[in-house]
């Protein structure tokens, strides 16, 4: 176990190295956000080198021979983190095959293993870094079975190495749609999770894979032995197992799962009512990666949502990340974390301090996905993921001046851009518009 | 083509009436079970097409007088006015204008310093009940799609009024207007309802008083898949444009045979080809909206808008031309492949043209948030040095999709004499920071975020987890 957790650690040392392209690069006379949930401090200053943050905040001092770049007051911010997403695993999400989030026609499921199929040059990646988003969780989602699979840790430079963290945790459906996919009733999704981690339970310790495991329904294997190895790290607390649940009841019973399996590291995905089992979680805790603005009986498990969901389970001391997958798109994160601190004015509402919002779309997902203090945030040591806002990150007319991962400054181009360019006009006299590029 | 229809219409016309007629004469026979054989034919006669079969019963609920001071308001139709009076009473706008615009005595009056006022919110293009929450199979009445014409259904036959989305678009989005169009499986998937966003057990009584029926189109993706992945026609872009124009063309026959079977599909396109019902067409790429507008100069009907139309900007002048709106989101882009040139700027450019933009959800999320789409539309124009004011932003979500629905002389603005839907906001709301804090329909405070007491809980909600929270 040990040797494990240490080795786990070199590998993230390895894959947050500063790319070589990295600057030194010191900004002044910004509105800085730290993003551990405290408010912007006026007239602060980021220091960038080697790709990593050395200082952040008020009286930082002007290095020598780093060149300072003048924010004229502007915000300056870590790069958002997105989770949970399936950036970089999609081109179009309706045409199948440019789209590899599900993989319902595999007999695999828990053994997905997302980071081998990133695309770092997707368009995707493209447009949710230019809105500021420099670091994602991305997933392959439930389908065959209620195991996603096991989602990765990405930056998004759209170099070769866009993985920062593979393997970050596992994926399991045990809300309405866990029962469906399980032959039809919740029930069934908890036999079979429960079936797949004592599977796993008998392997640990073992090497290889198992012989025979296997779970099928009709043409479908619920569980191939693939599978049942690849639930070794989750059962044994070496990786992260994210839970998908919505109602209240939903959210006890995963809870619950750690007196049978005590080593499981939970993480609630949805979790539209987990207002009303608050303390629970809290009690548990177990982090939550919330929908932010669910407030529709969109199903029978969602019948108590409300947007003030977030403010209320911060409010009994969750931890909570504003999920990303429950946006139109990712690029949305901050806006919906803009509606939570709109929320504080609305009487009877429950919503989150500007400070809090933030957080809650930069460290603290990062936290969850196992990179506490390392990314989402500046401070020192920290991934040099920085973004200089054109106003105010959270209000929705505002959009990154510059964005830097890794220390390195990042095009903002992308597809979108260049539609954006060549329509800028739309004279055609002296020639098609296929010549303006 | 269009002379020889013109003179069948005044002969289908002429028909219509007549059934009419006899419809009034009949009108107290009652029910077919009445049955005797003296009475048969009066008995056994449904009311004509223009009977308004099911007609609107909404009623402005009871109001006082009153009048909103010290706010920012945007009139809905480009005017703003730094801390100016809202004045309505007996349901209507009686005065809008500046800090010296007399308020009467003896009134309500509601201190809107340091907040806004603007006309109510309008949602061109909403599911709401006929898409309800929650979304279970069994609710899922949205698209009839067993054929790839059906001008003969009716969204308001669709629509479920205990749907908690429309107190949640009232209460969050500050909406009191709402289309509600049949979905896009279809090339013709039938007549949409105007509604007044008012809880109520019927459909009738959320029906908006004289709006014109719409009608809903469909071009690419949609339709061709649909009805291509079961074997039959349409399977390609063509094969939906051939469909189309023979289902028009059969159309223009019924309309110029004054003998022709009453036929609730052809009614519905002979009233499209008439100019009394609009039609709102999902559209996504620009040169398919380029070959509907010949299409419908071929037929001899009027777009009225494109929905959808993420690609709308590169077709701005044509659009303008032809005086068709393009109802379309801020940001959403990439989800199919007709939506892969989805850009941000797609509003500001539209304005740079002079077209008309209206900025509409399809979402019963985003219809709470209409305003801050808006805004990020808006704001995108700017990054690209095209300034539109906010006070015709406004106008987006509010006068020109009233135009567009063909209820523009009604509301959509604040105008005396205008029915007085009204929306006060706690801050800019083109802001994210800023909720609806009163919305009045016709007058009435249909919504108070400071009373608990004053926020709408569906039928559905009663008795649940949740009912009656802040939402």
């Amino acid at each position: 176990m040990r040797r494990f957790v240490a080795l786990a650690a070199s590998a993230v040392a390895v894959a947050l190295a500063a790319p070589a392209l990295a600057q030194d690069v010191f900004i002044t006379n910004a509105r800085v956000v730290i993003g551990d949930g405290g408010e912007p401090i006026e007239g602060g200053s980021v220091l960038v080198r080697g790709g990593r943050v050395v200082a952040a905040g008020s009286g930082v001092a002007a290095p020598a021979g780093v060149p300072s770049m003048d924010a004229g007051g502007r915000w300056v911010t870590p790069g958002l983190f997105a989770t949970l997403t399936s950036l970089g695993l999609a081109d179009v999400d309706a045409v199948g095959e440019s789209n590899d989030v599900r993989a319902g026609g595999a007999p695999f499921s828990a053994s997905l293993d997302a980071s081998l199929a990133i695309n770092p040059t997707s368009q995707n990646i493209l447009v949710h870094r230019a809105a500021g988003i420099t670091r994602a969780a991305t997933t392959t989602l439930p389908s065959g079975s209620i195991f996603g699979g096991q989602g990765a840790i990405i930056d998004l430079d759209g170099d070769a190495n866009a993985v920062t963290l593979p393997r970050a945790f596992q994926l399991v459906d045990l809300s309405e749609g866990g029962g469906r996919i399980a032959g039809g009733s919740r029930v069934a999704a908890q036999v079979l999770l429960r079936g797949a981690l004592r599977e796993a339970q008998a392997l640990s310790g073992r090497s290889g894979i198992p012989a025979t495991t296997e779970i099928i329904k009709g043409d479908k294997v619920m569980l191939g032995r693939f599978d049942a190895e690849a639930l070794v790290p989750v059962v044994t607390g070496r990786q992260k197992l994210y839970v998908m649940a919505e109602r209240a009841a939903d959210i006890r019973s995963v809870l619950a799962l750690k007196a049978e399996f005590p080593r499981l590291d939970l993480v609630l995905v949805g979790a539209s009512e987990g207002w009303l089992v608050a303390a629970e979680i809290a009690a548990a805790k177990v982090p939550v990666i919330a929908n932010g603005l669910d407030d529709l009986p969109e199903t029978f498990q969602k019948l108590a949502s409300t947007q003030s969901n977030i403010g209320r389970m911060k409010a009994a001391g969750v931890t909570v990340a504003i999920n990303a997958e429950a946006a139109q798109n990712p690029r949305r994160l901050s806006q919906t974390a803009g509606n939570l601190v709109a929320l504080t004015k609305v009487p009877g509402a429950a919503g989150l301090s500007w400070g809090e919002a933030f957080a809650a779309i930069s460290s603290v997902p990062a936290s969850i996905s196992g990179l506490a203090g390392r990314a989402g945030v500046l401070a020192p040591g920290a991934v040099g993921d920085v973004v200089i806002w054109g106003g105010d990150p959270l209000e929705v007319g505002s959009a990154p001046a510059k964005v830097f991962i890794s220390g390195v400054e990042q095009s903002l181009e992308s597809h979108q851009s260049g539609l954006r360019q060549r329509y800028r006009d739309l004279d055609e006299s002296a020639r098609p518009k296929a010549f303006d590029w | 083509m269009t002379t020889n229809f013109a003179r069948g219409l005044g002969l289908a016309m002429a028909g219509a009436w007549a059934l009419a007629a006899c419809t009034t004469t009949s009108s107290d026979s009652g029910g077919a079970q009445a049955g005797a054989a003296s009475t048969k034919a009066a008995a056994l006669a449904a009311k004509g097409p223009r009977d308004d079969p099911f007609a609107s019963t909404y009623a402005p609920y009871p109001n006082i007088a009153t009048a909103i001071r010290g706010a920012t308001i945007y009139d809905g139709k480009g005017g703003k006015i730094e801390n100016g009076v809202v004045f309505m009473s007996g349901g209507k706008i009686v005065s809008v204008g500046g800090p010296d615009t007399p308020i009467p005595a003896d009134i309500a009056v509601f201190d809107g310093t340091g907040k806004f006022v603007t006309p109510g919110i309008i949602d061109i293009h909403s599911h709401l009940g006929n898409y309800p929450t929650p979304g279970v199979d069994a609710h899922s009445d949205g698209n009839e799609a067993t054929s790839p014409t059906t001008p003969d259904v009716w969204a308001e036959h669709s629509v479920w009024p205990q749907d908690p989305g429309f107190t949640r678009a009232l209460a969050n989005g500050g909406i009191t207007a709402l289309q509600i169009l049949p979905g896009s499986a279809n090339l013709m998937g039938g007549r949409s309802v105007t509604l007044k966003n008012v809880p109520a057990r019927t459909v009738q009584q959320m029906k908006f008083p004289g709006a014109p029926y719409g009608f809903k189109m469909a071009c690419g993706e949609n339709p061709k898949r649909v009805y291509g992945g079961r074997g039959r026609m349409p399977s390609t872009r063509m094969g939906n444009f051939a469909v189309n124009r023979q289902t028009w063309l059969d159309a223009i026959d019924y309309a110029n045979n004054e003998k022709a079977r009453r036929d609730l599909a052809k009614e519905t396109l002979v009233g499209v080809l008439r100019g009394e019902i609009l039609v709102h067409n999902h559209c996504y790429r620009a040169d398919e909206m380029a070959l509907v507008m010949d299409m419908a100069k071929e037929m001899g009907y009027k777009v009225t808008a494109f929905h959808h139309a993420v690609e709308a900007y590169k077709i701005g002048d044509l659009l303008r031309e032809n005086d068709v709106c393009s109802a379309i989101w801020a940001d959403w882009y990439g989800f199919k492949m007709e939506a892969y040139d989805g850009i941000m700027e797609n509003a500001a450019y539209l304005a740079r043209e002079g077209a008309c933009v209206v900025i509409h959800s399809d979402d019963a999320n985003d219809i709470q948030r209409l305003n801050q789409e808006a805004a990020k539309a808006q704001a995108a124009g700017r990054r690209m040095g095209i300034n539109i004011p906010d006070a015709t932003v406004i106008g987006w979500i509010t006068h020109n999709p009233a135009k567009a629905m063909g209820i523009g002389d009604v509301t959509g603005s604040l105008e005396v004499g205008k029915m007085a839907d009204v929306v006060l906001w706690n801050g800019n709301p083109l802001s994210v920071y800023s909720r609806p804090e009163k919305v009045w329909i016709d007058g009435a405070l249909m919504f108070d975020a400071m009373n608990p007491k004053t926020r709408p809980v569906s039928d559905f909600e009663l008795g649940q987890p949740g009912a009656g929270d802040v939402k």
